[in-house]
Order: C-alpha cells, then sequence, then structure tokens
C-alpha cells in the first residue's frame, strides 16, 4: 500500500509506488501469480513506438473542471492536446445541458532563450494574464519533459501567485519523461486536487463520488432509490464542488486504473471509504460490486432485492446472446483496469477471449486490497487467459498477434488500435463510454453491439483488400515478443 | 520574452513529423519524450497515412536518457524501424529531452549513412521553433544528408520545378491544395515535383530535386530558406509568389508569372490558361444572382485568423471576386518580423481602391476578444479554426475553418488553391451560410 502524503508536490509514479509495469508476456494466471508474489519484472522493449505521456492524462483530468483554468508550462507543442479535449469538453456540455463554453488553457510557449535562463518569470506573467481573462476560482500548472529538465520552480511560483491572486494556483508534476505510465498523470492531477483543493469536511453527506471520465450518469437511478446523491468526479466538477469531496460518505470508481489514487487518498486521508470491488462488469463481478456497495452505504436488504429483480430482467436475455456468440473468438486491447472488465465481459457473453494486449499492469492499487485485482477476478471466474501480453500501445507487436490469431472480433478501448483490426479485415468495436457496458445492463448493451459488428463484414473486407501494411514481412513472420527484455526488475513493494 | 499562447494553431518544431508522414513511404523515427508525438498527431493530424500516427518509432524518453544520454536507446531503435517497417526514408527528428540534454545525434545517424542506409535526422526539439520554421529544417536536412547522394552531373531536366508551398497537415487542406497547384503547373507545360502527399512520386521524385530548372516558393515565408539554400547548392534559380492564389484572378497572375519567370511556352500557357477561365467564370457566373438577390443575408465583410500564405490568398479573393470586404485580419503563424513588411504590403494593395491593416499574432485569446469588442453592423465571415466556433455564434458569423485545430471538418482532397479551390471556397462558404436557415 502507498502512504498518501500531502505534504509532497510531486506524487511518486506508478513504477515506484506501485510496482507497475508496462511489458510482460504469459499467461494472466501467471501474471497475477507474480503480482502476489512480489516478484513481478517489467520488460523492456529493444524497439518501440510513441506512446502517451503523464501531461495529457493530468490535462484530462483537470481541463473539464467548469470554473478553473489551466496553464501548460511547456513549448507549444505540448498543447497539440488542448483542443482535442476541448472537444470532448464541449460534447460533454450538450449532454449535460450546459452552455457552450471553451476549455480556457494556456500554454507558456518556452523557447531556446528559456531552456538557458529560466521560464519562471513566463509563467507567471501567463497566470496573472490567465486569470485577469478567465476570473477562475482556480488556476492549474501542468509541467513538461522541458520546464522539469531547466529546473524551473514551479511550486515556489504555484505558492507566491496563491498569495497574489487569492485562489488556489497548483502545480501539478506531469512530466512526460518521468514514467512510462502514462495513467501516471492521473495520480498526478488528484494529487494537485487534493492537496490543494478538497478541504476538511465540515458534515456528512449523502452524495456518493464517482470517479469517472466523462460517461453517461447511469449511477442516478442506482444511487437515487437508494437515498443517495451521486456526485460525478473530476470533469464537469466545479472547483466548489471538489473542495467538499471529502464529506462524501462513499467513493465509487469507474476504473481503478483512472482512480486508484483519488480513492485511496479521499479514504486515507479523509475517512471517505472506498468501494473495493473490482468494478462491476459482468454479471457475477455486477453481483459482487454491488453487494460491497450495499455493505458500504448500509442498504444491504435493497441491494439483495435489486440483484434478484435484475437477474430475473436480465438472465433470460443474456442466454439468448450467448446462444449467438458461442464460440466466436475475440481478441482484446485496452488499458488495465477496463481491459480486465472487458475480458470478464467478453467471457461471461460466451466468446473465447484468445488474447489481449494491456497497456499496463498495477500489480495492486493504492488501497493497498488485494479484492481490488480484477484482473485475478477475471481469472478466478471465468479461467486463466493463455496469451496476456502487457504491451503499451505498441501497434507493431499488436499487428503481429493479429496476424496469427485472426479473431472474429478485435476489442478495443482507446484510439489508435483500431485500425490494425480493420486493415487486417478484422470487425473492430471500439466503444468510448466505459458507462456503457458497466452492471448487468452494460453487458446486454455490449451483446448488442459486438452482434452489430460482427454483422458488418463488408467496410473491412473492402478496407483490407485496399490497405497498406508497412509492417515488413520479415516482422509479421518473428514472434510478436522478438524484441521484448524480460530481466528488469520492478522495486518489489 | 514571446508571449505566452491561449488556443494554439500550430505546433512546436518536432510537429515537422507530418512533414516526414506526408511524403509517401517515408517513417520519422522520433528521439523524444513519450507523449510528443501523439500530441501532434492530435493537433495537425488528421488519419495515420503509411505510417503515421501510433506508427511511428519512438524513443519515448525516460528518466535514465536524461541522466545518462539516450544515444544507446536510439541506436536501438533506429535498427528495430530498419526491420519492424518498410520504408525508402527514415528520417530521425529529436525532441525538447535530446536536445537539452545534448545526445550527438548527428553521429549515430552518421553510422548509420555511412553503411548507405536511407536515413537522415534533424535537430527539432520543441523549444527550438515552430513547424512552419521546422518544416524548412526537415526538407533541407533531406536534400543535404540524402538527396544531395543522387544528384546527376549531367545538368538539369528541361522544365522541370520543385515546388514549395503549403506546410503538409499544418495546412489541413494540405492534398488537395498540392495536387490542384501540380494540376496548373502541368497545365502551363512544367514537370511538377510536388514531393508530399497523393500526386507525388515519393522518395524518387525527391531525388531529382537538384536536377530541376526552377525552384518555386508559393507561400508567405514558409520555405523561402529552402528555395534559397538549393539557389546556393544547386544554382537554382527560383521564383517566390508571396500567398497563395485562390480563384481566377489570382491563378491566372500566378501562372503568367511562373510562365514568364520559366520562359514557358507562351501560346500554350494562355490556352491553359483560357480554357480553365472559361470553366471557373462559367460557374462564377451562375452565383452572381444568387449573389445578388438572397434576400435573407449573407455575409458582407470578413475576419481572418490564419497563417500569411492562406490570408493573403483568401483576403485578395473574397475581396475581388465574391464582394466580401475585408475587417479585422489577423496572421497566426508567427511570422518572423523580417517578413511582416512584405505580408502587410500585400493588405496594403489588396485591390485597386482599398487598404488593409493587418495585425500578427499568436495569442488567440486576445485576438478573439478584439473581434468580439469590433463593431458588428452587418453579417460577417470568420476564416479561422474550430477555435472560432462559440465567437462566430455570439457575432452571428458564418465560420468557414480553414485553419487547425479543424476537428468539425473531415478532410481528404478538398482544397482551396487554384481554380477548382476557388469554386470550392464559394461552395463551402455559402454551404454554411445556407445551412443556417431551418
Amino acid at each position: 500500500m502507498s502512504a498518501i502524503s500531502l505534504k509532497e508536490p510531486e506524487v511518486a509514479i506508478r513504477e515506484v509506488r506501485l510496482g507497475s509495469i508496462t511489458g510482460f508476456e504469459g499467461t494472466a494466471g501467471e501474471l497475477v501469480q507474480c503480482s502476489r508474489a512480489g516478484n513481478l519484472q517489467d520488460g523492456t522493449r529493444r524497439f518501440s513506438q510513441c506512446m502517451g505521456c503523464s501531461s495529457g492524462n493530468a490535462f484530462c483530468q483537470l481541463s473539464m473542471i467548469q470554473d478553473a483554468a489551466v496553464v501548460n508550462h511547456a513549448p507549444v507543442g505540448c498543447a497539440g492536446d488542448v483542443f482535442g479535449f476541448n472537444f470532448v469538453y464541449r460534447v460533454g456540455q450538450m449532454e449535460r445541458k450546459l452552455p457552450p463554453a471553451i476549455g480556457r488553457y494556456f500554454n507558456t510557449n518556452i523557447k531556446e532563450k528559456d531552456t538557458i535562463f529560466g521560464a519562471t518569470e513566463k509563467l507567471e506573467s501567463t497566470i496573472r494574464e490567465a486569470y485577469a481573462r478567465v476570473k477562475p476560482k482556480a488556476i492549474f500548472i501542468t509541467t513538461s519533459c522541458a520546464s522539469g529538465i531547466i529546473g524551473d520552480d514551479v511550486e515556489g511560483v504555484a505558492n507566491e501567485l496563491s498569495d497574489e491572486l487569492g485562489i488556489p494556483v497548483v502545480a501539478c508534476f506531469c512530466e512526460g519523461f518521468k514514467s512510462k505510465i502514462w495513467t501516471t498523470g492521473f495520480d498526478s492531477a488528484y494529487h494537485s486536487i487534493v492537496r490543494k483543493i478538497v478541504k476538511l469536511p465540515e458534515q456528512k453527506t449523502n452524495k456518493v463520488n464517482i470517479i469517472n471520465f466523462w460517461g453517461s450518469h447511469i449511477f442516478d437511478e442506482l444511487l437515487k432509490p437508494l437515498g443517495y446523491e451521486p456526485n460525478y468526479i473530476v470533469p464537469f466538477s466545479t472547483v466548489a464542488q471538489l473542495e467538499h469531496i471529502s464529506e462524501a460518505v462513499a467513493t465509487i470508481q469507474i476504473c481503478p486504473t483512472l482512480g486508484s489514487y483519488l480513492g485511496a487518498a479521499l479514504e486515507q486521508v479523509y475517512g471517505v471509504p472506498e468501494i473495493k470491488a473490482p468494478p462491476a462488469y459482468g454479471v457475477s463481478g455486477t453481483d459482487n460490486w454491488l453487494r460491497e456497495l450495499g455493505r458500504v452505504l448500509e442498504r444491504e436488504t435493497e441491494i439483495e432485492k435489486l440483484i434478484e429483480r435484475e437477474h430475473a430482467r436480465v438472465l433470460p436475455i443474456l442466454a439468448g446472446y450467448r446462444s449467438q456468440l458461442e464460440g466466436k473468438t475475440a481478441y482484446i486491447t485496452a488499458g488495465a483496469a477496463h481491459g480486465h472488465a472487458l475480458i470478464a465481459l467478453m467471457r461471461e457473453l460466451g466468446l473465447t477471449v484468445q488474447g489481449a494486449a494491456i497497456f499496463h499492469h498495477d500489480p495492486i492499487y493504492d488501497n493497498g486490497d488485494r479484492t481490488s485485482d480484477a484482473l485475478a477476478h477475471a481469472v478466478n471466474t471465468y479461467g486463466d487467459i493463455g496469451s496476456y501480453n502487457v504491451c503499451n500501445k505498441q501497434a507493431y507487436e499488436l499487428v503481429n498477434i493479429l496476424n496469427r490469431v485472426r479473431p472474429d472480433i478485435m476489442i478495443a478501448r482507446h484510439g489508435g488500435m483500431t485500425l490494425w483490426g480493420a486493415k487486417l479485415g478484422i470487425p473492430t468495436l471500439l466503444i468510448g463510454d466505459e458507462h456503457f457496458s458497466f452492471g448487468y445492463q452494460g453487458l446486454l448493451n455490449y451483446a448488442e453491439r459486438i452482434l452489430e459488428t460482427l454483422d458488418n463484414k463488408e467496410f473491412v473486407t473492402n478496407l483490407a483488400k485496399h490497405s497498406t501494411m508497412p509492417y515488413t514481412k520479415w516482422w509479421l513472420e518473428q514472434n510478436p515478443f522478438h524484441f521484448l527484455g524480460r530481466n528488469v526488475h520492478v522495486e518489489v513493494y | 520574452m514571446s508571449k505566452f499562447i491561449e488556443q494554439p494553431r500550430f505546433s512546436c518544431a518536432l510537429g515537422a513529423q507530418q512533414s516526414v508522414v506526408a511524403i509517401k513511404r517515408a517513417v520519422p523515427i522520433l528521439h523524444s519524450g513519450p507523449g510528443c508525438s501523439g500530441k501532434i498527431s492530435s493537433l495537425i493530424g488528421q488519419g495515420e497515412g503509411y505510417a503515421g500516427g501510433n506508427t511511428i518509432p519512438c524513443t519515448n524518453a525516460n528518466e535514465s536518457d536524461i541522466v545518462y544520454g539516450g544515444e544507446e536507446k536510439l541506436r536501438t531503435v533506429i535498427d528495430g524501424a530498419f526491420q519492424v517497417l518498410d520504408a525508402d526514408l527514415y528520417v530521425v527528428l529529436t525532441g525538447c529531452t535530446s536536445d537539452i540534454v545534448g545526445d550527438d545525434v548527428g553521429r549515430v545517424t552518421g553510422e548509420y549513412q555511412d553503411k548507405g542506409q536511407a536515413i537522415v535526422y534533424a535537430e527539432t526539439g520543441g523549444f527550438k521553433s515552430n513547424n512552419y520554421v521546422s518544416h524548412e529544417v526537415v526538407v533541407k536536412a533531406i536534400i543535404d544528408q540524402y538527396v544531395d547522394k543522387f544528384k546527376e552531373n549531367n545538368g538539369k531536366i528541361k522544365g522541370l520545378v520543385n515546388v514549395f508551398s503549403t506546410i503538409p497537415y499544418q495546412d489541413p487542406y494540405w492534398n488537395g491544395n498540392l495536387e490542384e497547384l501540380k494540376r496548373i503547373l502541368s497545365g502551363i507545360g512544367l514537370k511538377v515535383n510536388i514531393l508530399f502527399g497523393a500526386d507525388s512520386g515519393g522518395v524518387e521524385e525527391w531525388k531529382t530535386i537538384p536536377s530541376a530548372e526552377f525552384n518555386l516558393v508559393v507561400s508567405a515565408w514558409a520555405g523561402l530558406g529552402v528555395a534559397k539554400h538549393l539557389e546556393e547548392k544547386y544554382g537554382t534559380p527560383y521564383f517566390h509568389f508571396p500567398y497563395l492564389p485562390v480563384g481566377g484572378v489570382e491563378t491566372s497572375k500566378f501562372l503568367r508569372q511562373v510562365a514568364h519567370f520559366t520562359g514557358a511556352d507562351e501560346e500554350k500557357v494562355e490556352a491553359f490558361i483560357q480554357n480553365e477561365e472559361e470553366k471557373f467564370y462559367m460557374h462564377i457566373e451562375r452565383t452572381a444572382d444568387f449573389m445578388l438577390e438572397f434576400r435573407y443575408g449573407i455575409p458582407r465583410r470578413f475576419y481572418t485568423l490564419l497563417d500569411a500564405s492562406y490570408a493573403v490568398g483568401f483576403a485578395k479573393y473574397l475581396l475581388n471576386e465574391l464582394g466580401i470586404v475585408p475587417a479585422k485580419q489577423f496572421i497566426i503563424d508567427d511570422t518572423p518580423e523580417e517578413f511582416q513588411a512584405a505580408i502587410r504590403e500585400q493588405f496594403l494593395n489588396i485591390s485597386e481602391c482599398r487598404s488593409v491593416d493587418v495585425s500578427f499574432g499568436v495569442d488567440g485569446g486576445a485576438i478573439q476578444q478584439e473581434i468580439r469588442e469590433d463593431t458588428h453592423k452587418n453579417r460577417a465571415l470568420i476564416l479561422g479554426s474550430g477555435w472560432e466556433r462559440d465567437l462566430a455564434k455570439e457575432i452571428g458569423a458564418d465560420l468557414l475553418i480553414l485553419s487547425v485545430p479543424v476537428s468539425y471538418r473531415l478532410v481528404l482532397d478538398c482544397g482551396y488553391v487554384g481554380y477548382n479551390g476557388g469554386l470550392r471556397a464559394i461552395e463551402d462558404i455559402y454551404d454554411r451560410v445556407l445551412d443556417t436557415y431551418r
């Protein structure tokens, strides 16, 4: 378990904090076992393709706080992703019936001279101007490789400007080179929020924090009848809302890869209990999760009734889907915890999971509780998965594997991977809203989309016929893990 | 002190990875932090292309590369790229991490060049410049370190011209624009090295750059350095047309000037122009009654938030051929000071009876505020980017997205240059205007 310390401006990266890895080849069961035994080893690749970095993931959580502004202390290229998040922000405004607004994001435009003389003055003037333009309730500063290496005192500037402007100006340290696991950026964003925004609880409320991206509000109909109020964080929150997340009665995570740090921090620092069961994907996963929720919220009887009711409604429909999907094969590529959820889902629906390429692996989460291990849950409930690859978005490995495995369907969770299924003529499905597949109904939703995708072969067949393949014949004939070394020790936690 | 930027509309020096992606069967190899490439693709890259996006090899710099240097890792990634990716040219590009810690990338790349492999490098640490500037750096690197090896000593190829124009992906319509440039230049009898995109001949075409009889720069300033460099290196004279020609008047003017410079057969040139103009103005004539009679309001003035090449080209076209009058004009490409006067001059002489002022700035937030505070007496058109959606709505303007970020449009071979581009611009502007009615 990692002890949360709000004194430090920076949160330790996942490799150090949790012993997380980005390279593994074996079975899912082996990975779970190694994780348990504390002898998990990371693999490093001799050849690699571009990944993501922490600054993008930190920005992902900070950029949609409705009344905050973000200053990206970096050369302008680092702000290349801001419009993409602005787009997401605005789509979310439509779904939530909020008035249109653009995200207020500022880039300090670090230049060559700044790398010699430092850029803190520039950072200060940018923060002042951002404040003058936006009058935000808080300003977050995201750092970059350049600002980190030149050694700008960003924490010092943040503290000074907080005093001057009378609002929290918060440094979020997310230099790309620090971690191979870009979800470390989530932890950085949450650390800055818990450290400088969240206040001591004044009173307990009936609110339940839901750490999510910008998914649909599916928890309303679950929690409201139980007498609780969902509080969706962090995107689309206000600063005032975030100040009070310490007063919630519990925290739900849609995905522990996302919320590991925030869930644990709220529990350790403010005593807000975190629902530690793996998120509700698949029937047995949902049963588990609901029971844990019922226990924490003291609504066990109501939850048992709900489970009974939902089983009666869902199981017969599910049987219908299973009979259509039985024997179909699937390959999965996704971020860690949601990947585990998808594995559970596919198998619940009767598909054979031929393998998975999962972006990284956290052997344990910040809560230190082994019951949160979604992969262990998937293995224990549905059996081992023979070809389980931890692979941080290395498309060349994926293409090699897909070319061998040729599944009936490829399921992807993140952009940039689907193309390779389609180019090989494999029907490929990407679902953006992770809430879409949550709970009992989510299982049915997913089944329907899989059937649609399997049915729609014309597009991929034609695309495959006319596509180019940048990978060499030599490469496609190699072992997919040709470039993966296997002897790097990860610190035992 | 350079200013901060709200609403970025271009990338950093490493953004030139997209210039490499735009060359057929060329692959960039990044020696940079892990997230750089994806952020660039996110702003200026719709679609992976052959081996862009997530296919791009990268050393993904980590803490130990910063402390101990990353040259060895670069070697292994280059080795891997040669084995795994099937390409004609590999271009190593550095990011901030490598340039600050001072890896000797030239030496590492040199080892492969000595073995005769098709690989070059350029230092493109993000903080060094932006992608308008580094596009030149990368093009020069490819020419000096690779193309030069193939220069023929038996002189120039008659009528062959290298075109350096709009910047791939930074101009979302680059592919369509370059296709039209190639079409019209071929039309007047030139052999065209267009170098990037679907209508180019890939690396083989690049190898003939030294043999060209002329270089053409069709751009306000970006690319001019390449032509000057080639003049010194191969004695190739260049002609500079300082904006994108859009529509009948400007395209014909462009072609005549090029013809004059290259000594192309005048009869052939005039015949081509006449044929093109006939088609172009047949369509323009058809639009006239709509423009004159549509009673529910069409834009009367336009704001520009574009790079210099687009801004001048569109301003001339909208004013002189469509009767839309320029309001405030903003150039957002971080134009180096030495080129600003010439651009101002273009606006001062925008038509025979009109002068327009223009300002230069990179901070979109400040520019938007200035437009917001302007008086809005009649319907306006904004030529800008996806950032202008709300602004357009607020001031009741129509918006044609010509600049990145372009996220509200899916662009394939659409282009706005030349005769065809001019017609396309009319369709797209009035498509947006008419779409506002219920």
